[in-house]
């Protein structure tokens, strides 16, 4: 197309003499671009964040009842424990054949909002969250007496604990007056790195330790086993006391397990759901997670919905920046006609104009986006434990940004249409 | 005062049996019968404001089309014609002097005058170098070089003029249509522009379709014409 050299000449020579108000104009799509791949890149972050919570566990057993409810015990720390294991088939999953190793879960209660995690100390060694990366302690050590506590790194970091530290758990997960085990204090041992998983929000004490500070209390050691619980009026057993007792948990809140093979999933699944003595199930992670993000993806929808109106808003924008200039333009265009434009060339040089005002507005928006989050980068990392994932241009990014561009173009096509069909009737000289 | 165009010449522009009328509305713009320019013709058209001068105007450069009649340019009809073969058919012909000028505001003086030979290649191979025939007509038109990569919109009203016939004249078009384009100048400097114009329309052998209310600028055009005369439709509304 020889005309559309010049064309492009006078649309860029034109738009730098409105460039005030396309400015404006820009910076409306700059926005809703920016916000529009931005969301999409938090989104695709977070969703990788989520799944990375837990990693190389092939099952999570629990009693039988919602899986959902499972995984957000046993990999968020979340929620209240309606019903427990028993210590016996926690005992028999490890010896099973197929099993390489367990982790014995128990949960219920919490130190000022956080919640508390009774395990193994070789839950340290063996979970795994991300791509394969293990927990690791930066500073002190895994718990080793009983009333040691390993704190994850938010929880260091904002109730300002170091290790030698002194805390105190509260029974149950809310904090209710009285409930607090205040006669057995917890020594920290050993602060986590941060994961950017639920690990970083939790309290890490042994499976002894959770029955020796229920020792004294009515109902059973594990929050959410029922009614009746309490500290025992009128008894009180000293921590220096606690050790002699049978610390051997009677019950857990989960266990998670490693098979030998992960091809044993599902016969290990319908092992565990035949047992006879208790009724089991075992949750593959990656499924529950997913049904997990389906559930959560509800608010996550709505607020794409929000950010989509943003984006027609910002074209919106530029209709109307475009029409409002059409007045102003008529004697311009009719110019352009008088000296050789057709008015197919008008209907081009409009459409030239809104398309790189949109084009520019997404590289803008995408430039801006990649920026900051390059800067909230090391932000994140000192403030929340964890670094964004690189960043890209993902295919849903592209298809946001073709899906704003394509809009782009049917904005700019109604001034360009209607500049076009003014052009005609006007003639050579604009009737304003 | 007028005299038909000389049969020997070239007609260049012709209109017959024209009726034009804008939408919705009842009564006829224009309504001529014969209206021709030969070629090297100089023509002044005398008419009042609102008499249809912008109309005719328009419809010799084939942005509107009549509802009856036909109009000629170089012995092609406009009503044959495409849209585009009509928009082609004006860059490569006709050169435009507005009153106002219409000058685009943000272009250079030099980059105005160029703008014919960037959409035509048929005026572009006629000025051979562009760029130099530019230079050459804003120096025959008195445009101070210094003036030449201005803006259009720092100019003067009297150099902005110069700026745009030099944009008419640009390519060697054979018919140049100058729409009142001296109304915004005193009277010496109009004398002087008028001449300019007419020298150059000369040198280049076009046809100068000059329209004009005020008849103190007819002296010197060997064809004077009233558009009222013309102008059926006009006849009928003063009537």
């Amino acid at each position: 197309m020889p005309m559309l050299t010049p064309l492009l000449r006078i649309a860029i020579a034109s738009a730098w003499n409105r460039r005030g108000a396309l400015l404006l104009t820009l910076a409306s799509i700059t926005l809703a671009s920016l916000l529009l791949l931005g969301v999409s890149q938090v989104r695709q972050d977070v969703r990788e964040r989520f799944s990375a919570s837990v990693s190389g566990t092939d099952l999570i057993v629990g009693p039988r009842g919602s899986s959902l409810s499972l995984m957000l015990y046993a990999v968020f720390h979340m929620g209240e424990a309606s019903q427990n294991m028993s210590w016996a088939s926690a005992q028999w999953l490890e010896k099973h054949p197929a099993v390489r190793w367990t982790l014995p879960v128990s949960l219920g209660d919490s130190h000022k909002g956080f919640p508390v995690l009774a395990t193994e100390a070789r839950y340290f060694e063996l979970f795994r969250y991300g791509d394969d990366a293990t927990l690791r302690i930066t500073q002190g050590a895994p718990f080793k007496g009983l009333f040691d506590v390993v704190l994850g790194a938010q929880v260091a970091r904002e109730l300002g604990y170091q290790p030698g530290s002194r805390l105190i758990l509260t029974h149950g997960s809310d904090a209710i007056e009285g409930a607090d085990h205040a006669d057995k204090p917890f020594t920290v041992t050993g602060i986590l790195a941060p994961t950017g998983t639920p690990a970083d929000r939790t309290l890490f004490i042994s499976l002894q330790a959770m029955e020796a500070i229920h020792l004294d209390w009515q109902g059973a050691p594990i929050a959410g086993m029922g009614a009746g619980q309490g500290a025992t009026p009128g008894f009180r057993i000293p921590a220096e006391f606690a050790q002699k007792f049978d610390l051997q948990p009677k019950a857990v809140t989960g266990v998670l397990v490693g098979l030998k093979s992960r091809a044993q999933v599902f016969a290990m699944q319908r092992d565990i759901a035949a047992r006879k003595d208790e009724a089991l199930m075992g949750v593959l992670p990656g499924v529950a997670l997913d049904e997990l993000w389906e559930l959560a993806g509800i608010g996550e929808r709505a607020l794409f919905f929000v950010l989509a109106a943003v984006a027609i808003v910002g074209l919106a924008g530029l209709v109307a920046s475009l029409l409002a200039s059409l007045d102003a333009r008529r004697r311009e265009l009719a110019i352009l006609r008088s000296v050789g434009a057709s008015a197919r060339a008008i209907l081009a040089l409009l459409l030239i104009e809104g398309l790189l005002t949109t084009a520019l507005g997404i590289v803008a928006g995408w430039l801006l986006l990649g920026l900051g989050w390059t800067l909230a980068g090391p932000w994140l990392l000192s403030h929340y434990g964890f670094a964004p994932a690189a960043f890209g241009f993902s295919a849903e990014s592209s298809a946001l940004a073709a899906l704003i561009f394509g809009a782009g173009l049917v904005a700019s096509l109604i001034p360009a249409v209607r500049a076009y069909l003014l052009s005609l009737a006007d003639g050579l000289n604009p009737r304003l | 005062m007028s005299s038909p165009a000389n049969a020997s010449s070239q007609t260049i522009i012709a209109a017959r049996d024209v009726v034009f009328r804008w939408p919705r509305q009842a009564r006829p713009t224009l309504e001529l019968t014969d209206f021709s320019l030969a070629a090297g013709e100089q023509v002044f058209l005398h008419g009042e404001s609102g008499s249809g001068k912008s109309t005719l105007l328009s419809l010799l450069a084939g942005v509107l089309l009549p509802q009856q009649g036909e109009i000629q340019l170089l012995s092609q009809s406009y009503a044959k014609a495409s849209a585009a073969r009509r928009d082609r058919l004006r860059v490569d012909h006709i050169g435009y002097l507005f009153q106002q000028f219409n000058l685009l505001p943000y272009l250079s003086a030099l980059d105005n005058v160029l703008l014919p030979c960037r959409f035509s290649a048929l005026r572009r191979q006629r000025a051979i170098d562009p760029r130099s025939e530019a230079t050459r007509l804003l120096e025959h038109l008195d445009l101070d070089k210094t003036l030449w990569s201005r803006r259009a919109s720092e100019l003067s009203v009297g150099q902005q003029q110069r700026v745009a016939a030099a944009r008419a004249l640009i390519g060697r078009p054979e018919l140049l249509i100058a729409d009142e384009p001296t109304s915004a100048l005193d009277a010496t400097r109009q004398a002087r522009f008028l001449d300019l114009l007419r020298r150059e329309c000369a040198a280049s052998n076009a046809a100068l379709l000059f329209v004009s209310h005020d008849m103190r600028l007819a002296d010197g055009f060997a064809r004077v014409q009233p558009l009222a005369q013309l102008n059926r439709a006009g006849q009928e509304v003063s009537a």
